[in-house]
């Protein structure tokens, strides 16, 4: 039998029907559903009198569009209707739905892997683009759109083509200071933003392996950025520890048959990719972007980059409109960079790791004062539960960060959570997009750590020499 | 879907790298229920100033003030946000079709999806097309040429079923629902082969 890559043993498994074009119907294990981009699919089922197919392949959350202030529904109309729509349709098509009071409410990605509703070996989608997260337990997941997602519904299936594969091998250890949103942010400007179009990603590798769960999660979740709808680790020990008894984990004689499947999924040794990329993870620095797009990355010790210094015509028209809309001088020092908001969250960067990352540093002192907000939103109820028995909440709140309530938050500007026109944000987010985090506001993407010194210092900062500070500090008491 | 068949007009030029869903149609207008009504929010950023006047030199004026149904854009337009809206935005904003020399992969399908035709050819196509003029461009789908008086016309490939589909307008969801009987065979023996497949919430 051929060698097979992890991506093409998932899709092998999941075709239903193969057209002579190669497109595939693909049937679909997980379907994940929240309040932004399902109304117009139930619409559509309800037009053509169809019914759902399987209700209990799908699990449905609120977390786009709610207020991480208030549990409460959010006070303007559009927001509320939303929420309410999302409520209904779950109930009136058999969906198991959780509320906002509920204590598993939270980001969408963050809440799937929590439950184990997503499992390695699955189809997985949902109508949002960064779905590859799941990708991170062996599970081929990636973004779909309203059509599709009304597809699903109908058909528990879709017609897809295969996509070519890529291999992101990163060996060796991270330096001080470096994780997995650096390596992230690394991947995408070695591929860039459309990089990886038409293709698979599969991160392998002594540093992926190394890498916890969360820290593969925020890898996968980054796949996207640069242009791969799926991103993918091959399953192993840590998946099978952090899966074993969560809410939807198969249980008993079902969990050994299923951990022993899960051993299958692995690239053969002599698995052909389409394509193969290598990083050594310890030449990696500190990383944040200083344009529009996620490629547009540097290291924190870099500069602005001249838009004339691009090779590539697109690309100098793109960067000339970035540092317009951004506000800054080509040649300027990245740590020199003045912020007034920060935010820690997001389907990539709100997990618990991530908070206890932000948090040893938070501890280090107080919010500068020239920071207007700095928000702390985990991604999760239970993430949140668990910081709090931590005590990281205390961390955050003593340092003069605010300690909020789950959702998507500040990530994309369609709830109360915005930066303002002309604002500089310090974000874990993944998108520094145009308007993305409110109408012209600027965002620079870096780690949890390197957001949590640049709320300290108020503006980006070095995490390497910031780390050191500290040290300094209390040896000289 | 709605069917396409032949169309001539003039083109927008996007010629920056990287247009995102986000500047297609930013977030704040994704709270709608319906997919009507989004296209006097798209590429909102690239019409108005912060402060809702009107660009001066924006790429999407036009003397007759009309609204061109071609695009012409930079390298992996529609990269990021899964948003469907931005298709629905671009649709009844007035545009047809896009010529890119690539586009994101989840945006290509949802456009495919709401009847919007993307194109694309190799940039030094787009760039030999858009010097002869870009007033009267003519797409033909079923001949697969984009053309343009004085210039002649340059063949583009698409995929034959997002073709005939295009062209007859068809419903997709209607189509696989011939293959019901396949899909359940193929769900039992799923489940059957992996018995912890199902998804069971324990007590």
């Amino acid at each position: 039998m051929k060698a097979q890559t992890l991506y093409e043993k998932l899709w092998d498994a999941h075709v239903i029907s193969r057209r002579e074009d190669g497109t595939c119907l693909i049937f679909i294990d997980r379907h994940f559903i929240h309040e932004v981009t399902t109304p117009q699919a139930f619409d559509g089922l309800r037009a053509a009198a169809r019914r759902l197919r399987r209700p209990d392949l799908m699990l449905a959350v609120p977390d786009h569009n709610v207020s991480t202030q208030s549990r409460l529904t959010p006070g303007n109309a559009e927001s509320a209707a939303q929420l309410a729509a999302l409520e209904q349709n779950c109930r009136e098509f058999g969906i198991t739905y959780i509320p906002i009071t509920d204590a598993r409410q939270g980001i969408v990605h963050v809440i799937g892997p929590e439950l184990g509703f997503t499992l390695p070996g699955l189809t997985v989608v949902c109508g949002d683009s960064h779905t590859a997260t799941h990708g991170a337990f062996g599970t081929l997941a990636f973004g779909i759109g309203t059509s599709e997602i009304e597809h699903v519904f109908a058909t528990q299936t879709l017609w897809l083509r295969p996509s070519r594969t890529l291999q992101v091998l990163v060996e060796g250890r991270f330096a001080p200071g470096v994780g997995p949103k650096d390596l992230a942010l690394a991947v995408i400007a070695a591929l860039g933003a459309g990089g990886a179009n038409g293709h698979a990603i599969e991160y392998a590798g002594s540093a992926i392996s190394a890498l916890s769960m969360e820290g593969r999660m925020t890898l996968c979740n980054m796949a996207i950025e640069a242009g791969a709808r799926t991103g993918l680790v091959a399953p192993d020990e840590k998946t099978f520890a952090y899966l074993q008894a969560r809410p939807w984990a198969p249980a008993g004689d079902l969990w050994d048959e299923a951990v022993a499947s899960w051993r299958t999924l692995v690239s053969d040794s002599d698995a052909v990719f389409d394509k193969v990329i290598r990083l050594d993870a310890g030449a990696i620095p500190p990383l944040v972007t200083w344009g529009t797009s996620p490629e547009d990355v540097a290291p924190i010790d870099g500069a602005v980059p001249d838009p004339e210094s691009f090779a590539e015509p697109a690309k100098r028209e793109a960067v000339r409109r970035s540092l317009a809309y951004m506000g800054l001088a080509p040649g300027t020092k990245l740590a020199a960079i003045d912020i007034g908001h920060v935010f820690i969250g997001s389907c990539t960067n709100s997990r618990i790791e991530d908070l206890r990352e932000a948090a040893a540093i938070a501890r280090f002192g107080r919010v500068a004062a020239s920071v207007r907000q700095a928000l702390v939103v985990p991604g999760s109820g239970l993430v949140k539960r668990q910081a709090e028995a931590e005590g990281l909440d205390k961390i955050f709140i003593a340092a003069g960060f605010e300690w909020r309530e789950p959702g998507c938050s500040m990530c994309l500007a369609m709830n109360d959570d915005k930066v303002p026109p002309g604002e500089r944000c310090a974000s874990t987010s993944n998108r520094n997009f145009v308007g993305r985090q409110g109408p012209g506001a600027r965002t620079h993407l870096l780690s949890p750590a390197m957001a949590a010194a640049a709320a300290l210092t108020g503006h980006l900062t070095d995490i390497r020499t910031f780390a050191a500070r500290p040290l300094q500090e209390s040896l000289a008491l | 879907m709605r069917p396409f068949s032949v169309l001539t007009g003039p083109a927008t030029l996007l010629p920056a790298k990287n247009i995102d869903t986000d500047i297609i149609l930013p977030a704040h207008h994704l709270k709608v229920l319906t997919r009507r009504g989004l296209g006097g929010a798209a590429f909102h950023t690239y019409r108005f100033a912060p402060d809702g006047g009107v660009l001066k030199n924006s790429p999407f004026n036009r003397p007759d003030g009309l609204v061109a149904p071609i695009i012409i854009a930079g390298e992996n337009f529609g990269c990021g946000s899964s948003r469907e809206h931005a298709s629905w935005a671009l649709d009844d904003f007035g545009v047809r079709v896009i010529i890119s020399p690539r586009f994101a992969d989840i945006f290509s399908g949802n456009a495919f999806k709401n009847g919007l035709l993307l194109i694309e050819l190799p940039q030094s196509a787009i760039d030999s097309l858009v010097a002869a003029g870009t007033e009267h461009i003519t797409i033909d789908l079923a001949a697969q040429t984009v053309s343009t008086p004085g210039w002649g016309s340059i063949v583009f490939e698409i995929d034959p079923f997002r073709k005939s589909c295009l062209l007859g307008g068809l419903d997709e969801i209607a189509l696989t629902e011939r293959l019901t009987a396949e899909i359940l065979t193929f769900e039992r023996a799923h489940e059957e082969r992996a018995a912890w497949i199902r998804p069971k919430l324990r007590q």
